[in-house]
């Protein structure tokens, strides 16, 4: 996706998903998840997603704990960055996409026809693969796009520098918040990505491969940022680093061919998984 | 629908290397204890000798498979299944090098045993040398094969080492009691069959870490883990 195509899908209401599912069909949850003790931030139910004849994703279901990071990891083509964009609808940007399902934050609806998109992703924030910094403009006014498309009121600056800090970027850049983005390194550039992503106080952090663009030491400031950011929001995380999805998470969901084939502790997963593909897929046995 | 091989077959042929290094000194090590026991039984000093001499290569096998270990945990990264077949490859070295020492030990009874008169014979011993040896061949069978259930054979097998362990400790008792001359020999083999007990538990080891190389549950030391409660020692 774009810089243009990110500003559209901030500004501009996609058109809408199709009716929900029945709601007479019990969720069940996802082989290896158990039933959540703590009332989940994400609930995700019989999601399903086509590209046009394409169905991409099948039946899925998962709950997400609050201030946590689960990781979505498998091959190309599973549907994992389709699963990571229905979360805050960025599929509908895309020509002949569709979403049938339910998801909740904090058990209200996102995917109802009443729902703003625009809203639903003040409170479910993405950071993309490439770092996509609007590059006409400033590191500051970079991180104050979003308040500024969704009227924030109030002092900017104060926000800019607090989510820079959160963003472990503001001791590097506090001196040349006048600069152009494009001045900074692809690792800076993709924490003030975060950074604007996190302007709009965003509940859900959905990171696509954040890092497969970075250096080894770039990567791996983002990854102490996941730890520090999951105190305070919850994070989905697509990646095909899967020693990167074993350093971030809490919890894996594996995908093959559009179904979610299990899901559980990060731990588990990569120690002894329940399924037999999830086996094959962790320890290098597929194609 | 999934091959049951590695994508990458450089990976898959490491691994295998690492199970036929570990078989291979599995092998040397049970060789090594019947060897001892026949020494002993036989009083053949220059087979003792050999036993002695060869656990030069048991030690440098644990070395060798380590290293092997150490360099697939930091080059592969392997998780799973393979996660746990290395790191099980990783203690059942110590439990097989352990179990080498303990068939010089015996050796070096047999040398000490040839020495002095032949005693009579304890057919206990030659039992018990071949069950402890039986063990170690079904706990690398069940490696091999990934065989939980042929391990859980074996730590149940363990007791009958135990009971005829202590068997041949009181037959050995009574020995003693009745002429003291022979003391010094029938701690020689006491010595022996504690060793070949001590083999045993070596074995059981093994088929413990087997059990969970397969299933990626811990069966050792119930009650130990976090959130178990006590455990008994």
């Amino acid at each position: 996706m774009n810089v243009h195509q990110e500003i559209a899908a901030v500004k501009s209401p996609p058109p809408l998903s199709p009716e929900v599912a029945s709601e007479s069909r019990r969720p069940r949850p996802a082989p290896g998840q158990e039933a959540p003790a703590i009332q989940p931030k994400l609930t995700v139910e019989h999601l399903n997603a086509w590209y046009g004849q394409n169905h991409a994703l099948h039946d899925v279901n998962l709950v997400v704990p609050p201030r946590s990071v689960t990781a979505a990891i498998g091959p190309s083509g599973c549907g994992k960055s389709t699963f990571l964009r229905c979360l805050n609808r960025m599929h509908e940007l895309i020509p002949g996409a569709r979403a049938e399902g339910t998801l909740r934050i904090d058990g209200k609806d996102l995917l109802g026809r009443d729902v703003d998109p625009v809203t639903l992703r003040r409170r479910v924030g993405m950071v993309f693969q490439r770092p996509n910094p609007f590059p006409t403009m400033s590191i500051r006014d970079n991180v104050a796009a979003g308040l500024k498309l969704n009227r924030v009121p109030g002092d900017h600056a104060e926000i800019v520098e607090r989510t820079l800090r959160q963003a472990a970027l503001w001791d590097e850049v506090k001196d040349r918040l006048g600069a152009s983005a494009l001045s900074l390194s692809g690792g800076q550039q993709q924490r003030l990505c975060i950074a604007r992503a996190l302007a709009v106080q965003p509940e859900v952090l959905l990171m696509d491969e954040p890092a497969s663009a970075l250096d080894p030491i770039a990567t791996a400031k983002i990854e102490d940022l996941i730890h520090e950011l999951k105190e305070r929001y919850t994070i989905v995380i697509v990646t095909h680093n899967m020693q990167q999805a074993g350093r971030v998470s809490d919890q894996t969901a594996f995908f093959y061919m559009g179904d979610l084939v299990e899901v559980g502790p990060t731990e588990k997963i990569f120690t002894n998984p329940s399924e037999k593909r999830t086996e094959d897929y962790v320890t290098g046995k597929f194609g | 629908m999934t091959p049951a091989t590695h994508t990458d077959k450089v990976y898959e042929a490491e691994l295998a290397q690492l199970r036929d290094r570990l078989l291979a000194m599995g092998g040397s090590v049970e060789a090594a204890m019947a060897g001892s026991v026949r020494a002993l039984t036989e009083r053949d000093t220059a087979l003792a000798e050999k036993v002695i001499a060869g656990d030069r290569d048991v030690n440098r096998a644990e070395v060798e498979i380590d290293e092997m270990c150490r360099r697939l945990l930091a080059l592969r990264q392997p998780a799973a299944s393979d996660l746990r077949f290395i790191t099980t490859a990783l203690k059942v070295v110590t439990d097989l090098e352990r179990m080498g020492d303990l068939a010089v030990n015996v050796a070096e009874r047999a040398l000490d045993l040839s020495q002095s008169p032949p005693s009579k014979p304890f057919h206990d011993l030659n039992e018990l040398a071949d069950l402890s040896g039986a063990q170690l061949d079904k706990a690398l069978d069940a490696f091999v094969e990934k065989d939980a259930r042929k391990a859980e054979e074996v730590i149940a097998g363990d007791d009958m080492l135990d009971a005829l362990y202590h068997r041949l400790f009181n037959d050995l008792l009574a020995y003693m009691m009745e002429d003291s001359r022979v003391i010094r020999r029938a701690t020689s083999i006491l010595f022996a069959a504690k060793q070949l007990e001590r083999f045993g538990d070596h074995a059981t080891n093994v088929a413990e870490m087997v059990v969970y190389m397969v299933r990626g549950t811990d069966v050792r030391h119930p009650g130990s883990r976090a959130g178990e409660g006590e455990s008994k020692p």
